[in-house]
């Protein structure tokens, strides 16, 4: 099925990249892919309009 | 059907599989059951909102004029929430079904959620139907307050998009299921990488959704008295341009597995390709602030930033695509011996079969026409010469329409033959399918972005102002732009007749496939297994691909810069 079956053992054994092992973590991707524009555009964007004084 | 296997016994039902003759993957009866009822109801959507969108054109076309104002609105609001939402989101699901329990050859989560899901998607899809077409809720796409629909309106889309999150809790839950039970090893294939960054997007967007759509629910029905517009963009626009995000992860993910199908392509670097995905998954959504350029009360930093998708890092990943995909296909054609000069290999692909010139069109016109007028109109300064414009809407026209709605009508015509076992009926009309859609498509597109350029405002029924207290003359060039667009307009709801005919004859009245027929007419080309496969291409050169990039970024850099002269001459500074 993938490349990493056709390994040897020892390449099995191999510890797996940090990145790889984040790609390959959806949960951690989804959480990742929720946070981070609920933060820059979300959060960020209503913190501003709060900012807004209301009108006399 | 037949069945070949059970599910193992700590599942919670007890899967059916048959073992597809052509690829010869365990399919799941309940996943595909779902996925031929969203790719129905979808289709359906799709045939109900190109009609109403053939008499929006028609109404833009300043010598038919068609419809009248009220009915113009009511059937604009009608068009976009049937083609924006409804036929995507039920072809997505149908997508994300197909990329887990399909690909990953495993049974799929909580069919019973899965249906409840298809359900309530279904019932809110048709509830938004109603109310739009009693008259009480031609209130736009968009629906900003202060504009108030009937709260109907709200319901349906709130039904619709609970709906929707259980379809993506279900596709991520089948993933778990399938690592548990090693249906796969080491990583998931690309194209359900590319599933699971539309799920996340979905996600956030349907989180969005209910953050704005239950309080303008609860202010229909009178429970909240003042919702406050700006906020409400904000709020809003995190649902709104994010919905068209999951279209075009969902979309890059069919142009892999088409490329894949077909010619047995595989990326020209798995990672790489990853990586590009991880940038959308992070930062596409980003560019709902493309709508709020113009308004008050919002610092610059926060609008460059979140416009320019995190200072172009998911525009790169959109860029590694672009260029990934044809790599994949020319590595995979020179492979085949198709090696004469930079582009034997794109000559001789099959042009013929309607998946392939479907998937070629959508890159093309979603690259060449949508994106890059998507980061000339996100840019701050350029976005002046064409905010709110008829430009906004032939931008979106170019990716929703012609990248995302044109790659779901190629791997259609995969998916007839190997989820409903179906023969392709009328192949005539097929094959020339995505030619009569693809160009009426990059029409309407060209046209559109050609009017909003010379100041024609969108979501306007008169540009004439016929009956407008204070007159106003566009360019007679503009009047022009806009008859060609209906002339575009009729061309590509010809070419949506001829997908939609196709389809319905044969899902409902095609020959079943036959052995006989499958090994006469086999739907994947050579190698195409390696669509459930990880792994990267090893081809070294790729001179076509090469000249192909260097057009777009010779393209894309003189429109840029074409616009900079524009915006110069329309606000001089000297």
């Amino acid at each position: 099925m993938s490349e990493q079956s056709t390994g040897s053992a020892d390449q099995q054994d191999e510890r797996v990249p940090a990145m790889q092992r984040l790609l390959d973590n959806p949960f951690l991707l989804l959480f990742m892919g929720v946070a981070t524009p609920a933060a820059l555009y979300l959060i960020w964007g209503v913190m501003e309009l709060s900012q807004v004084p209301l009108a006399q | 059907m037949a069945v070949d296997a059970q599910a193992p016994a700590r599942g919670f039902y007890e899967a059916k599989f048959r073992t597809c003759p052509e690829t010869g993957l365990k399919v799941c009866a309940q996943a595909e059951a779902l996925i031929k009822a969203n790719a129905v109801v979808a289709v359906v959507f799709l045939a109900v909102g190109g009609f109403f969108g053939l008499l929006v054109a028609l109404t833009r076309w300043p010598a038919v004029h068609l419809l009248p104002a009220d009915w113009f609105y009511l059937l604009l609001t009608a068009h976009g929430a049937d083609v924006l939402l409804f036929w995507i989101i039920f072809f997505e699901m149908a997508v994300l079904y197909f990329a887990s329990a399909i690909l990953l050859n495993c049974r799929l989560a909580a069919p019973k959620f899965a249906w409840l899901g298809f359900i309530l998607m279904l019932v809110g899809a048709i509830v938004a139907n109603v109310a739009v077409l009693q008259g009480e809720s031609s209130v736009m796409f968009t629906s900003y307050v202060p504009m108030q629909a009937a709260p109907h309106f709200y319901l349906g889309l709130i039904l619709f998009a609970v709906g929707a999150l259980i379809g993506c809790f279900v596709f991520f839950g089948t993933l778990v299921i399938a690592k548990e039970e090693g249906t796969y090893q080491g990583s998931i294939p690309l194209v359900t990488f590319g599933a699971v960054t539309a799920a996340i997007i979905a996600v956030f967007t349907i989180a969005s959704g209910a953050i704005i759509l239950i309080p303008t629910f609860l202010w229909s029905v009178g429970y909240i008295s003042h919702i406050d517009p700006l906020m409400y963009k904000v709020v809003w626009w995190a649902m709104g341009h994010s919905s068209q995000q999951i279209n075009v992860s969902a979309q890059v993910a069919i142009w892999y597995a088409i490329a894949a199908m077909l010619l047995g392509a595989k990326p020209l670097s798995e990672k790489v390709s990853r990586m590009a995905f991880l940038m959308y998954i992070l930062f596409l959504q980003l560019a709902s602030a493309h709508h709020l350029l113009v308004e008050p009360g919002i610092s610059s930093e926060w609008k460059i930033f979140n416009t320019s998708y995190a200072l172009y890092l998911a525009v790169l990943g959109s860029m590694i695509h672009g260029m990934s995909i044809p790599g994949a296909m020319e590595a995979a054609q020179r492979k085949r011996g198709l090696t004469n000069g930079a582009f034997e290999w794109l000559r001789k692909a099959p042009w013929g079969n309607p998946a392939f010139s479907g998937t070629v069109f959508s890159i093309g016109i979603f690259g060449f026409l949508g994106g890059i007028s998507g980061v000339v109109m996100g840019t701050e300064q350029l976005n002046l010469i064409m905010h709110n414009t008829l430009y906004v809407p032939g931008h979106f026209h170019a990716t929703v329409v012609g990248g995302t709605t044109l790659a779901f009508m190629a791997i259609t015509y995969l998916l007839v033959p190997l989820i409903f076992r179906k023969e392709i009926m009328l192949k005539k009309v097929a094959q020339w399918q995505p030619y009569v859609f693809g160009i009426g498509i990059a029409g309407i597109s060209l046209f559109m972005m050609g009017a909003g350029t010379l100041g024609v405002s969108r979501r306007h029924w008169d540009i004439g102002f016929s009956d407008a207290a204070m007159s106003f003359d566009y360019p007679a060039m503009a009047f022009a732009m806009m008859t060609m667009n209906g002339i575009a307009g009729v061309l590509a709801t010809v070419g949506g007749l001829m997908f939609v005919i196709v389809i319905v004859l044969s899902v409902f009245f095609g020959k079943p496939r036959t052995p006989e027929a499958i090994a006469a007419t086999p739907t994947l080309g050579a190698g195409g297994e390696v669509v459930a496969q990880a792994g990267s291409e090893t081809h070294p050169k790729l001179p076509g691909t090469i000249i192909l990039v260097a057009v777009f970024l010779v393209a894309f850099v003189l429109y840029y810069y074409v616009n900079w002269k524009y915006l110069s001459e329309i606000w001089p500074l000297s």
